[in-house]
């Protein structure tokens, strides 16, 4: 057997960048999805005032696509089809429109999630420090655990409390391995997580940004 | 003696963040100065100032702002708090503890400018720093800053946050516009640049949080004086993100010129005892890389440029001798591959071929002349995508190629003597098909 044929192919389609969906079939038989008739597409009360909230704000409406898909994302858990639908009518765009903006962005789920997000910061400085094996930890972690689902993520912008973790919306680090079985613990007890370890509370690292009486987390006094 | 903190001075100050505290500091004393001079003459103190983009192009500012057209029409500033390369962190900390220095600015700089209506697209991961600002420009509002006839200047001012949901490219300027648009976030061709035909195709000014959180004190100080700060054509002071291999990462303030070992051992302790600098990044994993000899180097924009490389976004990655090449090029190869929009072919393609035949490497089915081709491939990016991302990639990969030959040669030796196979010219097949 010669080289070349031992060797995997090469798979051409299968990289990274922003073109989910290309595989995905189109059902032919459907007519394509239009504008969503406000009579006949029910929108909850409360998510229709928030996006018309949001579509105040900007000269063009179109602009409060992604707002709206946050929106929408809160209410129901993940962009479903069903979400999509609602947003499309409320704002008079297609759903087919609004699939193609969610599906460029990584925090929209055009699949269904769980309840809690866990990002873990796998790039360059967090690598440097141990992420790779701290995501490993968390995966491990967080198996078996239905309503966790962690994520490697692109650079969160907390290199300074690398390695790191975004979990619902809340950056925590330094990690270490064992802090990812407290953030299962945490999430599943409803407890804020990690709260010695939120950046929320801590001081900076240039001397003369600091003062004499901070209460939060000193980083040299930390890691010094 | 010249100030050395002119952002971060006891930044941690607390209630900062609020309009009581920041006013308490003189917060908003800039803004009643600049409604009592000409419009003309605060872009004339930007200018003098020497003040450079503070976001990673290094753009002056007072320039940028003279490209707007004058005279009556919807004109338009976004502030770019996308903050998403990696390494960078400043602007994080910046609008967390501050956030009314920020608005502060864009206020001074919409009514010199004439603009009424200003963004402010800040990534959607930072949710915190959202929400604090979103309760500062309430606050601004509700003290008349932000309104109609802001304090009787007959100056008007819409101010909106806008949450981003996760995409690199919307911190490139054209990128960030479709996203604010409520598009996907694809970068546009320039010219037309954004200052004569941006978002909602009217003239746009698009500038950085930090630059943006500098104008208030230009306009206290005064542009000649902040102009004393620095080197000649790098004035003022800088954030800079210090991350990686560090004993004490984190955001620091320094006045630009300083020697780049200064900031990474003095300030930030250096790596670990025991531990060398491999290799450094001086402006986010954008920038080429620079070596150990290289520490003396004076942290500016020009010097770094001079030394084949450049400030970027001020975010300095210092990675130390415990860690391979192979494995830095891997990750930014990674990163730029997910990240690329896929709107021009070198880009998308050549991020996603740079990071399988770095994967080759590792598997052993690499020769040396992979590192010729790797090269190649990084020359056929830059300068020819509508945006930089791809030149993003190009640059610190190629200077690692370049500058860590021998290891990766060496790397490519033990790799393929593990995996036991013979190397062959493995790239001739993996030209897509129909490609010859």
């Amino acid at each position: 057997m010669s080289y070349f044929d031992k060797r995997p192919p090469v798979k051409r389609y299968e990289h990274g960048s922003r073109v989910p969906g290309w595989d995905e079939a189109v059902d032919l038989t459907k007519p394509p999805a239009t504008v969503p008739d406000p009579a006949l597409t029910p929108v909850p009360a409360e998510l229709r005032e928030k996006i018309e909230a949001a579509m105040a704000l900007y000269p063009d409406s179109k602009s409060a696509s992604i707002p709206a898909l946050h929106l929408a994302q809160q209410h129901h858990g993940w962009c479903s089809p069903e979400a999509i639908e609602q947003v499309a009518c409320v704002m008079q765009l297609t759903p087919a429109y609004l699939t193609s903006v969610a599906s460029f962005y990584d925090m929209f789920a055009l699949t269904p999630k769980p309840k809690h997000d866990v990002y873990v910061c796998t790039n360059i400085s967090c690598s440097l420090l141990g992420a790779d094996e701290f995501y490993e930890q968390m995966c491990a972690s967080a198996h078996g655990h239905e309503d966790i689902g962690v994520r490697g993520f692109e650079c969160l912008g907390a290199c300074d409390i690398g390695p790191m973790a975004s979990v619902n919306g809340e950056y925590v680090g330094p990690l270490n391995l064992f802090d990812a079985q407290l953030i299962v613990e945490d999430l599943e007890a409803g407890r804020p997580v990690l709260e010695h370890k939120q950046l929320r509370n801590r001081a900076v690292a240039d001397p003369q940004g600091r003062v004499a009486d901070w209460t939060g987390i000193d980083p040299v006094g930390q890691e010094g | 003696m010249t100030p050395t903190h002119l952002l971060f001075d006891r930044i941690d100050e607390p209630g900062l963040n609020t309009l009581q505290g920041y006013e308490k500091r003189g917060g908003y004393s800039a803004l009643r100065k600049a409604f009592a001079i000409p419009q003309a003459a605060i872009v004339e103190e930007i200018s003098a100032s020497g003040l450079r983009g503070r976001g990673g192009a290094g753009f002056k500012m007072g320039q940028k702002a003279s490209f707007l057209p004058k005279g009556e029409m919807a004109k338009y500033l976004v502030c770019n708090a996308d903050e998403s390369e990696p390494g960078t962190f400043k602007d994080r900390e910046l609008m967390q503890k501050c956030p009314h220095m920020l608005i502060e600015g864009m206020i001074i700089t919409t009514f010199a400018t004439g603009i009424n209506h200003a963004f402010i697209y800040i990534r959607g991961e930072y949710e915190l720093q959202a929400d604090i600002l979103e309760a500062a420009i309430a606050e601004a509002e509700a003290a008349g800053f932000i309104g109609e006839n802001i304090l009787g200047s007959g100056h008007s001012l819409k101010l909106v946050l806008h949450r981003g949901a996760g995409a690199y490219i919307c911190g490139e300027e054209t990128g960030l516009l479709d996203s604010l648009e409520g598009k996907r976030g694809n970068p546009r061709l320039k010219p037309p640049f954004p200052a004569i035909e941006g978002l909602y195709a009217g003239p746009t000014l698009v500038n950085n949080v930090e630059t943006l959180a500098t104008v208030p004190t230009i306009i206290n100080m005064g542009g000649a004086e902040y102009a004393k700060i620095g080197t000649e054509g790098s004035t003022g002071t800088k954030l800079v993100s210090v991350s990686g291999d560090v004993q004490r990462p984190g955001n620091y303030e320094i006045v630009l010129g300083t020697s780049s070992r200064e900031i990474i051992f003095d300030l930030c302790g250096g790596p670990k005892p025991g531990r060398t600098v491999k290799m450094w990044f001086p402006g986010g994993s954008s920038s080429p890389v620079l070596l150990e000899e290289d520490l003396d180097v004076a942290y500016d924009f020009d010097t770094l440029a001079k030394a084949g490389s450049m400030l970027g976004s001020g975010a300095i990655i210092v990675v130390d001798d415990t860690h391979s090449a192979l494995e830095v090029a891997q990750k930014l190869t990674k990163f730029y591959a997910h990240e690329s929009c896929g709107k021009c072919v070198p880009c998308r393609e050549g991020t996603n071929w740079t990071h399988k035949m770095l994967a080759r490497i590792e598997s052993g089915e690499a020769t040396p002349m992979d590192l010729d081709i790797l090269a190649s491939v990084q020359t056929q990016i830059i300068g020819n995508c509508l945006c930089v991302l791809g030149d993003a990639m190009a640059m610190p990969v190629g200077s690692i190629v370049a500058k860590f030959r021998d290891e990766l040669e060496a790397e490519i030796e033990a790799a393929s003597e593990r995996a036991n196979t013979v190397p062959v010219a493995p790239v001739q097949d993996a030209i897509p098909v129909g490609a010859h």
